[in-house]
């Protein structure tokens, strides 16, 4: 019974971090029509960036919220950058965007490499949440409650600001349809930027906040990537919902999988892919096929 | 188009003679397999050339073919029977990821493939008890057709030469055929050949199945070649490396993938040898070359060179006073 339960704590706790990856890059989906092939590498990039000054590997130490924020700005800003001087330059090819993201994903797992070595780096919980809690027979840790909790927060932000604020109003217009969005005057290039500089910055706070869970190592960018496009293949493309749900659809089967089946966790996460592919092609929550 | 004919001829020539005037056996090897890649870089243009279906999973396919070639092998099946199996079993795997990933086309096909691919990739690594995990499949021999014993450098060049020649005969006669008209129909007004009566799906499931007997035909080129497999040939690195062969030398174009292969081949060879990081390397041209040179090398340097001969003419019109030479 213990063991069902923590499996299911467990998942939900990835599927929290699932979450926080995936709503940037279902957002940047659905507003610039690419899935961005360099979000695992964000994420990745935010875990190393992150793990530098939680180790103080530059003679820095800071406080794990610290260097998350840091990393996660520094990476928003670098997404900003991506988008502004290479993506602007392809407008409307959307192919060649893609391809884009993909050769940058390449030099973002190198580059890594270089830098940070192939060891892994292992990431200390925050002390402030290094105990674990009871609920009767069930021990788990606190830091991945405090990932749930940081997950919930963040959903309700992210709803507050796509369905509550003019940000947000612009962006779910420029969502569902772009060009009627600029005829009545929204900067659609610029909100780009701006959920683009989002996109990055969530993927590497979700990097992150990952660490102490699944450490920081090369290989993590492929690792997480495939992921974030399952979720946004089940929850659909553009919605926040969608990438919630997927998210935990995700995070249970991927954490299933692996307990039950090891040789073949890979390969049961796509049959909740084919059965959305077969029965509906546009995702749980899409609006439009993609 | 004589001069077409000239170079290709010349071409030819060059291949069928190369062991002979290459400086060694490891050039011998570099150029064989140059011609497997290329091979690999035909099929997938099938699909993102002339079909417009940009696939980011082929090395998956490649990576089943090579798998179930070698574990024939290890099963102590004949060379005959573990290629014919190899063939089958890769056709069988495109014919099912064709199936999913035609749902969609454009970004939601790269989408899905990409996919596909990792969960290929995601099988070979962690079902070790079929693909030996990250410690991969290695093969005892190479076949011996017609008593010719492969495992020697010339012989396997000129068995690559030949296959390699038969593929691309084969493309160029897909491409010609009223099926490769069709395609690249599917490709530019998918509605308007859906009115005109077409089957859209069908004819790009047809493609699938061209390029999955391209990529299947160069994976077991592959799989002798190195006599290994492992998981890192699925991964996505490999797929996009195929992909930079096909879009560097020229994305719907015969000769283009053959170019793109020679390059990245002999730019990966060349620069391994002086340092490690070759993925670097590798994004960073494919990024300048879909910013830079979107059309490729071959159409893009053929662009400039009837600019420049253009330009020439033109100068020359304006010189001798004629009339304006009609672009």
């Amino acid at each position: 019974m213990t063991f069902w339960l923590v499996l299911t704590a467990n998942s939900i706790t990835f599927g929290g971090l699932l979450f926080l990856l995936s709503a940037g890059f279902s957002l940047i989906f659905g507003l610039m029509r690419i899935p961005n092939l360099t979000h695992g590498s964000l994420f990745m990039l935010g875990a190393y960036i992150g793990a530098t000054f939680v180790i103080g590997m530059l003679g820095v130490k800071l406080n794990f919220w610290l260097a998350a924020l840091l990393a996660t700005l520094t990476v928003a800003m670098l997404g900003a950058l991506v988008e502004r001087l290479l993506l602007r330059r392809l407008p409307g090819d959307q192919m060649a965007q893609v391809l884009v993201t993909l050769g940058l994903s390449f030099m973002a797992a190198d580059f890594c490499l270089m830098v940070w070595g192939g060891d892994p780096l292992s990431v200390s919980t925050p002390s402030s949440l290094a105990g674990f809690a009871r609920f009767g027979v069930l021990v788990f840790p606190n830091y991945r409650l405090a990932i749930i909790a940081i997950a919930a927060v963040v959903a309700i932000g992210l709803w507050l600001l796509l369905e509550r604020t003019r940000l947000g109003a612009m962006i779910r217009a420029g969502v569902d349809d772009p060009d009627m969005a600029r005829v009545v005057g929204v900067r659609v290039s610029q909100l780009f930027t701006i959920v683009f500089a989002l996109g990055a910055g969530l993927a590497a706070f979700a990097g992150i906040i990952g660490g102490p869970i699944l450490s920081v190592y090369p290989g993590l960018d492929q690792d997480m990537l495939p992921l974030a496009l399952v979720v946004v293949i089940l929850g659909g493309t553009g919605s926040l919902l969608g990438s919630f749900v997927g998210s935990i659809i995700v995070g249970f089967i991927y954490n299933f999988g692996q307990a039950l089946l090891p040789e073949l966790a890979y390969f049961v996460l796509f049959l909740p892919m084919l059965l959305v592919l077969l029965l509906r092609p546009q995702g749980l929550f899409g609006r439009h096929v993609p | 188009m004589n001069q077409r004919v000239f170079a290709l001829i010349v071409a030819f020539i060059v291949l069928v003679t190369l062991p002979y005037w290459m400086a060694g056996v490891y050039y011998v090897n570099v150029a064989s397999q140059i011609l497997f890649y290329a091979i690999f870089a035909l099929g997938l243009n099938v699909l993102a050339g002339y079909g417009g279906l940009v696939s980011l999973g082929h090395a998956g396919l490649f990576g089943v073919t090579a798998y179930a070639t070698g574990y024939m092998l290890q099963l102590g099946l004949g060379h005959p029977l573990a290629i014919l199996i190899g063939l089958l079993v890769g056709l069988a795997a495109m014919a099912i990821y064709a199936a999913l990933s035609l749902r969609s086309t454009g970004i939601g096909f790269i989408m899905i493939t990409l996919a596909l691919g990792e969960i290929l990739w995601g099988l070979a690594y962690r079902w070790i008890s079929l693909t030996g995990g990250d410690n991969g499949l290695s093969l005892k021999t190479r076949p011996e057709p017609f008593g010719f014993s492969l495992a020697d450098t010339n012989t396997f060049y000129y068995a690559t030469l030949i296959v390699f020649l038969l593929s691309f005969a084969a493309m160029t006669v897909f491409v010609r055929s009223p099926l490769g008209a069709a395609l690249m129909g599917t490709r530019d007004q998918p509605r308007r050949m859906n009115a005109l009566g077409y089957h859209v799906w069908a004819i790009r499931f047809y493609a699938c199945l061209f390029s999955g007997l391209l990529t299947a035909v160069s994976a077991i080129l592959f799989v002798y070649y190195t006599q290994f497999i492992s998981p890192q040939t699925l991964a996505l690195t490999s797929s996009a490396e195929v992909l930079l062969m096909v879009i560097s030398g020229g994305a719907g174009t015969l000769l283009g993938p053959v170019v793109g292969a020679a390059l990245v081949v002999v730019v990966k060879t060349v620069v391994s040898g002086f340092i490690e990081r070759w993925n670097f390397l590798l994004g960073a041209i494919f990024v300048a070359i879909v910013i830079l040179m979107p059309e490729g090398l071959v159409p893009g340097s053929a662009r400039l060179w009837r600019l420049a001969w253009r330009k020439r003419t033109r100068h020359a019109a304006s010189i001798s006073g004629g009339a304006e030479v009609k672009s």
